[in-house]
């Protein structure tokens, strides 16, 4: 690292700082002013460079110093990870509480893992000395938290003959563990943990398809419109339509290994929630507390605007480091738009050219680079691993055709958009039927099919044939009213007000229905499906709509999701049994030829 | 004390003071401006760079002689002066009485930006606030800590509603130590007017600090302003552990102040005139709210906004509904129809609501009747349209049930007038009185158990009526 001198503070425009700042690279760290706030240069002309600061520039003069660091804005990778809430630009929140109180004091210097906790540290047993290394095998692995076994990898810019390997033992994150000796005769001393520079995507042998749906329990979601490990979707929706809400229940019951929430200038109290109530809570898949599989990444909307930015790279880094131990990562970001808002507001104070509501013409590039970092691979070390990225958007206005969404739009598979209409009646998942997509339906109905059931497609279809005959229904009601619509009519109307109800609506806060099992999801569709079916047979033998409409039993159908958990599906078939007797009996003097 | 005085302002626009040749000037501190005639006014740097130096005046730059403009720098942030004495008191948007009585005097200063509240050490809000009105309690209830905005429009009796929260709001069950915070940005005389008396008639002055800027008061001051009123409602809450309720009113006028200065800085304008920076701006002073690890107090925060043209997309209420924790949206519609106050339902929301009601805080049946009556609601305005269209003799006998429902909906449970205070068990149980109009059937939010205790459904009755 070459030293240079240090510079001088020319001028402060808010987050933007003019330095006099000679041949410091585009990307590299400074310190700055006597409180040594942290920035980073974001451009240069001649001797000049721009910084942006990731804190407050508050008492900050000109003539004050510039020190520059001589790396780019980097994070640490290592065991202790998990549980924890960081901010920006990967500061632990928790030590900074430690040391500065209930507000988060200026140019605090903490690193992201904690030195004086120590781990036990296994060796790989497969590795001997001698052996030539490369970057992301396993030196050995620590047991991080109860469920996540924490897989200590080479770094991946590092290649060698392994001279030493520690043995079994308990050490710190930055106790030596290993040697590597380098081509050019260099010795490379390899910790816990190693860093990364967040604006480089972390290398690996090659993508792989993604294969598996990743299940979010959340009928809509998993359902009608699916998501790939490894996948990229995306929320938009207007203020209150329950984007943070599909993100947290995804980051609950999501059956990922690993699961980060950023958390990018949206409100603190969101990240209360979750830091209360996530160790209380049990993951589905592993029996364990939420907290051991999650981590926070949090710059709330009062923090500067600059190190929101930086967020969204720290927090997709993190996640291709688990990727690359051959874990499913799951990394949602609530929520883009206040990034690309930040972006917005860098390149506005830069004098950059404005081309759409004021973003700057890479807008779209820096979006769909952020997504490419999503993706299934092969590990450099030979394993399969995954990120998938799930980033909400908060359109101006709820206008989806305002820059961030329809660039957005472009780039995902999966397009989750939330309805102001269906949040206002309290339809939740406000997730519109109409106006969202998913590209991985066949991937995942080949899943559905080989594991839950062979009609899944087909039902599926059925159900949203149905919402749609329905939407186009009530057109015609609301220009001439329902006498115009045949009994069939009328019946589907139902139907489709029944798959609203008992199948799309489920809430979050209902303790039995706020997961469901793919075998429930199923369970519910079939049922519901199937009592339209019924009744269109009834009507087909003549029983008035009216009757049908009258069931009882619709009420209880309705029902039925709060009624039966998950584990209880055999309760749910025996329902199913009732729900077909009705319809028997409300047939049976039509069928013996009575009317 | 280190100060710098200089005399070379070399221009003045839009609030605005260029100085040039004025070294080493600390970002975001205060300055003092005096004028010709030897009247001060306030200001603080908002760029600061070798060549010249930017400073904004609270007072706005109008007539100011720059040859005779004196300029002083105090080397220190904006800061407000604290203590007990704070309550009872009317200040400027600098902390300056405007009550014809002495200023503070205090060691503790704060400045009045304050610094962001980490996350890790806040707690989440969770107690339930009885504001005695069925529209926000039944259905969109506040919690200890949230910031919950009025969204409104000219005419409409917004100032009526926040009165009558900050009278009625309790702790069922609780005495509790409480301050109001009000803050007043760009109102009418008259408002201001309202307000002073109502806290005077329900006996709550002593407990009231008011910061003031009236429509006729210079615009820029309202940017201080807000920041002042929360330092002092942060001392209020987690010095002194008073339950604060701050009443920032009207944001919109805050909003345009911020526009102006954009404008005149020549920032880039995002949507509407408005910076793309209003987003963080409004987020200050919105996250100033809530309640923090081991302390005592809280700040509950109730914003008021007119919607320019009642536009809702319009950035102001847009912005403020993405950082507020809901909101209660006023309407025309009811207002002209007499209905006070004139809650708007489908488009309020009380995000916090889920954690302070149900069982243990309220009653059990209270999340899924608030959700019963929104589903309720939202297809009893689809069955009025209908009506509009067909006229309601053509309607279902279920659809003129919805018909009743919406009329005494708005009548009964949303219009309950201004002097009438319900307890909670009190809104819900006129809740169950008007989905007791319905077919249970129809009610799929509640539980089976929920409509075996509450409701009073004679099917036999309507079928006579048919
Ligand atoms: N699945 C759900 N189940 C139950 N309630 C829900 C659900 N989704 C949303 N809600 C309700 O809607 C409210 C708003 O949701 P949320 O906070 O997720 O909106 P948002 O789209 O993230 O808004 P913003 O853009 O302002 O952050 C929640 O507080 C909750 O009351
Ligand atoms: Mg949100």
């Amino acid at each position: 690292m070459v030293e240079r001198s240090e510079g001088v503070v020319i001028d402060i425009n808010g987050p933007l700082v003019q330095a006099r700042l000679p041949g410091s690279p585009t990307g590299e760290q400074v310190r700055l002013g006597a409180l040594g706030l942290t920035g980073e240069v974001i451009g240069r002309s001649g001797d000049e460079a721009v910084v942006q600061v990731y804190e407050s520039t508050e008492q900050l003069a000109p003539g004050d110093k510039v020190v520059p660091l001589g790396h780019p804005l980097v994070v640490e990778l290592g065991p202790g990870m998990l549980g924890q809430i960081f901010d920006g630009t990967q500061r632990p929140l928790d030590r900074i509480a430690l040391q500065s109180g209930d507000h988060i004091a200026r140019g605090l210097v903490i690193p992201a893992l904690d030195r004086d906790r120590v781990w036990g540290f296994t060796p790989n047993p497969a590795l001997r000395v001698g052996e030539r290394l490369k970057g992301g095998e396993r030196l050995g692995t620590v047991q991080e938290t109860s469920t996540i076994e924490h897989r200590v990898l080479v770094p991946p810019d590092v290649f060698g003959e392994l001279i030493q390997l520690s043995p079994a033992g308990d050490y710190g994150v930055e106790t030596v563990i290993a040697r590597v000796r380098e081509a050019d005769g260099q010795v490379r001393d390899l910790q816990l943990f190693h860093r990364w520079p967040v604006r480089t995507p972390r290398p690996y042998t090659q993508r792989d398809h993604a294969v598996a749906p990743l299940l979010t329990g959340q009928r809509i979601l998993d359902t009608f419109f699916p998501l790939l490990k490894g996948g990229k979707a995306a929320v938009p929706g207007p203020f209150g339509a329950g984007k943070t809400m599909v993100q947290q229940q995804i980051a609950r019951w999501a059956n990922a290994d690993i699961v980060i929430y950023v958390g990018c200038g949206e409100r603190g109290n969101e990240l209360v929630d979750i830091l209360e109530t996530f160790p209380k809570l049990t993951d589905p898949h592993s029996g364990k507390s939420l907290m051991e599989r999650t981590f926070l990444v949090a710059n709330t909307s009062n923090m500067p605007v600059v190190a929101r930015e930086a967020s969204i790279y720290v927090g997709v880094t993190m996640a291709e480091y688990y990727r690359d131990q051959g874990y499913d990562v799951v990394m949602v970001a609530d929520s883009t738009s206040r990034w690309a808002e930040a972006l917005r507001e860098v390149a506005g104070r830069l004098g950059q050219m404005p081309v759409e509501e004021g973003y700057p013409a890479y807008l779209s590039s820096r979006l769909s680079a952020f997504y490419e970092r999503a993706g299934r691979v092969e590990t450099l070390g030979g394993e399969r691993g995954s990120v998938t990225l799930i980033g909400a958007v908060s359109p101006p206005g709820g206008d989806f055709s305002e820059p961030v969404t329809s660039h957005t739009k472009e780039i995902v598979q999966t397009f989750w958009a939330l309805s102001k209409e269906l949040a206002d009646a309290r339809h939740y998942p406000s997730v519109s039927w109409t106006d969202s997509f998913s590209g991985y339906v066949g991937t995942a109905a080949s899943w559905w099919r080989e594991q839950v059931d062979p009609s899944w497609e087909q039902k599926r279809a059925t159900a949203l044939g149905l919402l749609a005959q329905a939407d186009e229904l009530s057109r015609i009601v609301n220009l001439v009213g329902p006498e115009a619509l045949s009994p069939e009519q009328r019946w589907a109307l139902e139907g489709a007000g029944l798959i609203k109800e008992a199948v799309l609506q489920q809430s979050a806060l209902d303790e039995v229905d706020s997961f469901a099992s793919p075998q429930k999801q199923y369970a519910l569709l079939d049922l519901i499906v199937g009592i339209y079916r019924q009744g269109i047979l009834a009507l087909g033998l003549g029983v008035p709509v009216q009757l049908l409409l009258e069931m009882p039993i619709l009420g209880r159908a309705r029902r039925a999701k709060s009624r039966y958990a998950s584990s209880e599906l055999e309760q749910l078939a025996s329902f199913g049994v009732e729900v077909k007797h009705a319809f028997e009996q409300l047939t049976a003097e039509y069928r013996d030829g009575h009317h | 004390m280190k100060e710098k005085q200089f005399r070379m302002a070399s221009a003045a626009r839009g609030g605005l003071l260029f100085m040039r040749g004025v070294p080493g000037v600390k970002f975001n501190d205060r300055v003092v401006v005096r004028d010709h005639r030897g009247r001060k006014r306030n200001g603080q740097v908002i760029r600061s760079g070798e060549e010249y130096v930017l400073v904004q005046v609270f007072e706005g730059t109008d007539d100011l002689d720059l040859e005779n403009t004196w300029v002083r720098f105090l080397e220190k942030p904006v800061e407000l002066t604290l203590s007990p004495d704070l309550l009872g008191r009317v200040f400027n948007g600098v902390g300056m009485p405007r009550d014809g009585r002495p200023p503070i005097v205090s060691r503790l200063k704060r400045n009045v930006n304050g610094s962001a509240v980490n996350p890790a050490a806040r707690a989440y809000p969770r107690e339930f606030i009885q504001t005695g009105i069925s529209g926000i309690d039944g259905l969109n209830s506040l919690v200890r800590g949230q910031k919950l905005p009025i969204f409104s429009g000219s005419g409409l009796p917004h100032n009526r509603l926040a009165a009558q929260i900050v009278r009625q709001a309790k702790l069922p069950g609780e005495e509790s130590r409480f301050a109001v915070v009000f803050a007043a940005m760009g109102v009418s005389y008259d408002d201001a007017r309202f307000f002073q008396e109502e806290f005077e008639e329900s006996g709550v002055l002593g407990n009231v600090v008011m910061f003031i800027n009236r429509a006729d008061d210079p615009p820029i001051e309202r940017l201080i302003l807000a920041r002042s009123a929360l330092t002092a409602a942060e001392y209020l809450a987690f010095d002194l552990d008073l339950h604060v309720l701050v009443v920032l009113t009207d944001m919109t006028h805050y909003a345009e102040a911020l526009r102006e200065v954009a404008t005149a800085k020549g920032d880039v304008p995002a949507r509407k005139g408005y910076p793309g920076y209003l987003y963080s701006d409004l987020a200050e002073i919105y996250e100033r709210a809530g309640r923090i690890k081991q302390r005592h107090g809280s700040i509950t925060m109730v914003p008021v906004l007119s919607m320019p043209s009642d536009d809702i997309t319009h950035p102001i209420p847009d912005l403020t509904g993405y950082i507020t924790e809901g909101q209660i949206v006023l309407s025309r519609e009811l207002h002209s129809q007499g209905v006070y106050p004139p809650i708007h339902v489908p488009p309020s929301l009380s995000r916090l609501m889920k954690d302070g009601i149900g069982k243990g805080f309220t009653r059990d049946d209270h999340p899924r009747v608030a959700s019963q009556l929104y589903a309720s609601y939202a297809r009893a305005l689809d069955v009025r349209n209908l009506a509009s269209i067909i006229g309601p003799e053509e309607l279902s006998r279920q659809d003129r049930d919805y018909l009743a429902f919406a009329e005494q909906f708005e009548a009964r449970f949303i219009g309950q007038g201004e002097t009438t205070e319900r307890n909670v068990m009190e809104t819900l149980n006129i809740a169950w009185e008007l989905l007791s109009l319905l077919p249970p059937e129809s009610l799929s939010r509640l539980s089976e158990g929920d409509l075996a205790k509450y409701h009073n459904w004679d099917r036999s009755a309507a079928k006579v009526e048919e």
